[in-house]
């Protein structure tokens, strides 16, 4: 009877023992905490499936994605998975985004997890998920508000200047030398050569300089100067010709302008510097404006200006050149201060009004650099986890 | 009205545009995609017209006999040439491609290399040490030079150890100067440029979209 009793305890428990076993190898190999949500901040083309990184010793080596249309049967989705392929380093989370959906269905999901023995095992079947084009990224948030802040900044400045206020520009030496480079190819008898660079018409930097281009070419048009404008876009060239032909119209000299001093010689980059070079060193041009977005052939075009004697004023935005014009030119316009110069040129209230506003939003980026470092060296690191957020 | 119908579009396609950069919708998409598909549209136009003023060009200079006229003949020439392979047979064209890598890369090369010499030319005139900012340039330069090439690591270590001095200071002085000279204050001025660029361009593209910066459209009222 003794012995009857002890066997069946044993048995109970080795029956305990297997069955929790099993229950915690299944456990650990099936995929736990799995859901599926509609990715959020799309056009509504994909579905995003997350679930828990396995336990180290849980022996996975990789997963298949199932799905099912509308409540269809499941069906796997491309190849098996590895570790790699799905484990997202920033949320410590396994991650799969399923971008071969429709947004008129609805989607289920389940995660078979593979081990190296090749054992499968099947998650729960996720909630059914559809996907919903958003109309606003909620990711751009801050700098959408940045953006509104920056653009009142700039329209309020401009409204101030209207009122008449007189707005203070720093002296920009670049803009200054203007005029001396003007009247020293006047008083020399030799023309001036303006390039606009390598931009195109969509490129701000390129309309920063037409710009500068319409002032150069009304004082041009006073002092009968020739202007000489090569360029390398033939849209730029077309807007050009029509600017350059309003400021002389504008000073009363439409006799003075000539259309083939505007011409086009070649979208390709070095043949376009050699054909402004030929030209610098044939026609030998007292003053020379290299203003725009440049290249590499930067500094072929401004050594070869500096060869010729010819004075040069150069601005661009491509922070890679300024070190090339800095050396090799007699003047240069560093960055911001090619957007500046149509404002500072015409002295126009509306147009100083708004390099005020800049001002505002560079002393509001300032601002925020300080109060950023401050509360990093403090421990308080919300403000760069608000810009690491931002996408 | 001339003006105003620009004006008012520039307006609607700057804030159009805008919007299109804040919302992921397939509509915002499709807009975005159709009004850049547009201005591409404009360049092969613009591109017959440029050609045309290039032609002008050359015709007037061989007429007026001016100085170097007979290289005119050499532009018509390869224009000729390149459209003649070019249009009916296509970019393929085995015709095409050889005169594309054997005449015209090998020219864009040789332009390119000369900015060798340039770099060498405008360096020496920037490094002459006139004054104190050109000085500390000509260091900072010697330093990155240095840093840049294995041999500046091998002179530092031979000099520190011929004066016994490798068990104070750390070796790889030069590379790790260099580092440390383009990782902070090259870097930190780098990224103060672009920040005033960024303003500058949002500044400027405000400017034209409200209207206030027109001279783009031909002069400035």
């Amino acid at each position: 009877m003794k012995h009857n009793k002890i066997c069946l305890w044993i048995a109970v428990c080795t029956t305990l023992f297997l069955w929790t076993s099993l229950g915690y190898c299944q456990g650990s190999a099936a995929p736990t905490n799995v859901v599926a949500i509609d990715t959020p901040n799309d056009d509504g083309s994909s579905i995003t499936v997350t679930w828990d990184v396995p336990a180290e010793t849980s022996g996975i080596v990789g997963y298949n994605i199932l799905s099912s249309v509308d409540g269809a049967e499941f069906s796997k989705l491309g190849e098996q998975l590895s570790l790699d392929d799905v484990i997202d380093q920033e949320t410590n989370m396994c991650m799969y985004q399923d971008t071969s959906i429709s947004r008129l269905n609805t989607y289920t999901y389940i995660i078979q997890a593979v081990t190296e023995t090749g054992e499968i095992s099947d998650s729960q079947a996720t909630e059914s998920v559809s996907a919903k084009a958003q109309i606003f990224h909620t990711g751009k948030i801050p700098l959408f508000l940045a953006m509104l802040l920056f653009s009142a900044a700039i329209v309020g400045s401009i409204y101030h200047a209207r009122s008449g206020k007189e707005v203070f520009v720093r002296r920009i030496p670049g803009l200054e030398a203007v005029d001396e480079a003007i009247g020293r190819a006047t008083e020399m008898g030799r023309s001036i050569l303006y390039v606009l660079g390598l931009g195109s018409v969509s490129n701000v930097a390129t309309i920063a300089s037409m710009t500068i281009l319409g002032q150069v070419a009304r004082r041009t048009a006073d002092y009968e100067t020739p202007l000489r404008v090569p360029c390398n876009d033939p849209v730029v060239l077309n807007v050009v010709r029509e600017m350059v032909k309003t400021s002389y119209l504008d000073e009363g000299r439409p006799d003075a302008y000539n259309e083939d001093n505007i011409f086009f010689i070649t979208e390709s980059q070095f043949a376009y510097a050699a054909g402004v070079d030929g030209m610098m060193i044939r026609e030998q041009p007292a003053a020379i404006f290299l203003q725009g977005t440049f290249y590499a052939e930067s500094l072929i075009l401004a050594e070869t200006g500096n060869s010729i004697g010819a004075i040069q004023i150069a601005g661009t935005d491509s922070e890679a050149q300024l070190p090339f014009f800095i050396a090799a030119c007699d003047y240069t316009l560093i960055g911001e201060e090619l957007y500046a110069a149509s404002a500072y040129l015409a002295r126009e209230p509306m147009l100083l009004g708004s390099l005020r506003g800049q001002d505002w939003g560079k002393l509001f980026i300032f601002g925020l650099i300080v109060l950023g470092v401050i509360l990093e060296l403090t421990g308080i690191n919300w403000i760069t986890t608000l810009l690491q957020n931002v996408r | 009205m001339k003006r105003q119908i620009p004006l008012a579009l520039c307006f609607l396609f700057g804030i159009v545009m805008i919007i299109t950069q804040f919302s992921p919708h397939p509509v915002s998409k499709s807009i975005y995609e159709r009004v850049i598909s547009g201005a591409l549209i404009i360049g092969p136009f613009a591109l017959v017209l440029a050609t045309i003023t290039l032609i002008q060009t050359h015709i007037n200079r061989i007429q007026r006999r001016t100085e170097h006229w007979g290289y005119s003949f050499v532009v018509f020439a390869g224009l000729i040439t390149m459209v003649a392979i070019g249009v009916p047979f296509g970019p393929e064209n085995p015709i095409f491609v050889w005169l594309y890598r054997n005449v015209q890369v090998p020219m864009d090369a040789t332009m390119f290399s000369l900015l060798a010499f340039f770099i060498a030319s405008a360096a020496y005139r920037a490094f002459r040490a006139r004054s104190t900012e050109a000085t500390l340039l000509l260091v900072t330069a010697l330093i990155v030079m240095l840093g840049n090439v294995p041999v500046g690591d091998l002179i530092w270590n031979s000099l520190l150890s011929l004066t016994g001095l490798d068990s104070i200071i750390s070796q790889n002085g030069p590379s790790s100067a260099r580092g440390w000279i383009l990782d902070n204050p090259n870097l930190s001025a780098r990224r103060g440029i672009i920040l005033g660029v960024s303003l500058g361009v949002i500044s400027q593209s405000i400017r034209i979209i409200l209207g206030i910066e027109r001279s783009y459209l031909g002069g400035g009222d």
